[in-house]
């Protein structure tokens, strides 16, 4: 057992229960989303992780790790605030949403807080183009959603978030 | 539409409960085609109903599900809830908020095709709207709508949900099989079609959330009711999603054949004030530009009129509404961008047309472009189109050269400076 089966043993056996036992293969992603969970990316270790619960080589693991834009091999912030700017959400402001949000963040896109939180990106669509600005916060293994944004509501959020990092540092 | 077909939610609040769809009628479709009908016959009223591909493809959906060998087995069906295309945002709300009736559609299609295993595909970004969903399968369990032996009969059925983590690519429906087989989401050559080689090489149907949605509707009320809304070619009803430079963006559930006037006035509140309709995109970040005249404003937004009318395809009927205070070529910029960054990298066409178009776009949009930058711009575009396995590289290059060509005072004045 490896350290990724040590640490979900339940998980996976509930995501490999999902496919045909000849196609495990298909548990590839759920199994990279998994070894994302933890500290917002995927180190080198969990891809051999994976491709030994697989019986794949590690380079088939990393190949699906870095063609898809969700899963990180690099350590970023703790919470990521990807923000689309394409079309639909540009023709409502979402080019300047973001440049404030940089602006107020003192990074570039692309960029992460001093404190670690925060990285700034700037995504493809989300499928939420009615209620731009828009943007997702990917960490602490989640995907969420925020529509109809302003530069208030998003700093307001981000302070939230601060206050949450805070907290457990104090409690820990 | 005094009643919704799709978007039931907005008639009936808490329909995302299971107990609230039960009791408008929810699942007796199904567990009356389990117990009492053939699986060809509800193939049959779903064809009968002229159902088409709420995709983008328009592709007849019973004639699509008729394709699948019976020589060959097992079958799957896969739901398409990858929805990616700039401007589409339908197959959500759908989710979110009528889940069981988009659940019950992809459980009539799997009977009708006698799949035993489906698989809902969700794009990455929606990650809790699988865990919503996977919430809802797991009550279809219990209620014993969904498992072994359904109804006492010798049906058996399993739906998972599984995500995928962000390429556009995705929603073309071989890139999806690859991607849900654990490889990178690249498409397939084709022949051989999913109906016979599809997931894990087996015969395969793969709907789109919001085809899939309309089955319900069709096999409980019947072909010739869900005929009585859209056109002869195109029947039915469609979620058309409004954005862009409208007051009142948004879906809109209607039946297909309404006009753009009537989608972007009526029910969009027109645009902002001061403000006209310069051009209309009808498929999203894919469409060809439409110039917005009095002509194309009064075309019917159905498969074939949008087509032979104005020559643009209606896709997935994501219009996006462009004023004029919007410049073309900074427009073109703009899809050219999302396309080079969609591109999976498989054909070389599309790889690297994708990137240099996104040069020539930038540099023309940013001023520092040389009088014959537009020429050539065009010319990369045209070297794109027929030459690559999948539609994602034809999409890259419709606003460019349906903009150039019927905007092109908008690329002149960027590169006069």
């Amino acid at each position: 057992m490896n350290e990724l089966q040590r640490e979900y043993p339940e998980e996976i056996e509930r995501i490999l229960a999902k496919y045909p036992p000849e196609n495990k293969r298909s548990a590839v992603m759920p199994l990279l989303y998994l070894a994302q969970r933890r500290q917002g990316y995927i180190p080198p270790q969990a891809i051999q992780e994976i491709a030994q619960i697989l019986e794949l080589s590690t380079t088939e693991v990393a190949s699906v790790a870095g063609f898809y834009s969700l899963f990180h091999e690099q350590p970023e912030g703790r919470w990521r605030i990807q923000v689309c700017t394409d079309l639909p959400c540009a023709l409502r402001g979402a080019d300047e949403f973001l440049k404030r949000l940089c602006e107020a963040l003192g990074v570039a896109v692309g960029g992460t807080t001093a404190d670690g939180l925060f990285t700034v990106e700037e995504v493809k669509c989300l499928a939420a183009c009615h209620r731009a600005p828009v943007f997702q916060l990917q960490g602490d293994g989640e995907i969420k959603y925020y529509e109809s944004q302003s530069i208030d509501t998003v700093l307001a959020l981000v302070e939230e978030l601060r206050c949450k990092a805070e907290s457990k540092k104090e409690g820990a | 539409m005094k009643e919704h077909i799709l978007l039931r939610h907005r008639d009936i609040p808490d329909l995302h409960r299971l107990e609230v769809y039960q009791k408008h009628g929810g699942f007796e479709t199904f567990r009356r085609a389990v117990t009492t009908l053939k699986p060809e016959e509800v193939l049959n009223e779903v064809k009968a109903s002229g159902l088409r591909g709420r995709g983008g493809a328009g592709f007849p959906t019973g004639v699509k599900w008729s394709f699948l060998p019976n020589n060959l087995w097992p079958h799957y069906v896969v739901a398409n809830a990858d929805e990616s295309e700039p401007g589409t945002f339908k197959d959500r709300e759908i989710l979110e908020s009528n889940p069981y009736q988009f659940l019950e559609g992809l459980m009539l299609a799997s009977y009708a095709v006698q799949a035993n295993l489906s698989y809902v595909y969700l794009r990455g970004e929606f990650w809790q709207i699988a865990r919503h969903l996977d919430a809802c399968i797991a009550e279809l369990e219990a209620a014993g709508l969904l498992g072994e032996h359904l109804f006492g009969t010798d049906y058996s059925l399993r739906i998972y949900t599984h995500l995928g983590a962000g390429a556009y690519i995705c929603g073309e429906e071989t890139a999806l099989l690859e991607s849900l087989e654990g490889k990178l989401g690249q498409p397939r050559l084709r022949p051989p079609f999913p109906a016979v080689y599809g997931l894990f090489g087996k015969p395969t149907v793969i709907n789109n959330v919001e085809t899939l949605a309309n089955v319900p509707p069709i096999v409980e009320r019947g072909a010739s009711w869900y005929r009585t809304y859209g056109t002869e070619k195109s029947p039915g009803v469609k979620i058309f999603c409004l954005s862009g430079c409208v007051n009142h963006p948004g879906n809109y559930e209607l039946p297909l054949g309404t006009t753009f006037r009537e989608l972007i006035f009526e029910y969009g509140g027109g645009v902002p004030a001061g403000r006209k309709v310069k051009a209309i995109m009808a498929a999203g970040a894919s469409s060809s530009l439409i110039a917005a005249d009095e002509n194309a404003l009064d075309t019917p937004m159905d498969y074939e009129s949008v087509q032979e009318k104005l020559g643009a395809p209606l896709g997935s009927a994501s219009v996006i509404v462009i004023d004029d205070s919007v410049n073309i070529a900074w427009l073109v910029s703009k899809t050219i961008e999302f396309f080079k960054h969609e591109s999976c990298g498989k054909c070389t066409p599309c790889r690297e047309g994708t990137f240099w178009m996104n040069r020539i776009a930038q540099r023309i949009e940013h001023g520092k472009s040389a009088p014959e930058d537009v020429q050539l711009l065009e010319a990369v575009a045209s070297q794109i189109q027929n030459k690559c396995l999948c539609a994602l590289g034809e999409f890259s290059i419709m606003a460019v050269l349906s903009g150039i060509q019927k905007f092109r005072t908008d690329f002149e004045a960027k590169v006069n400076g």
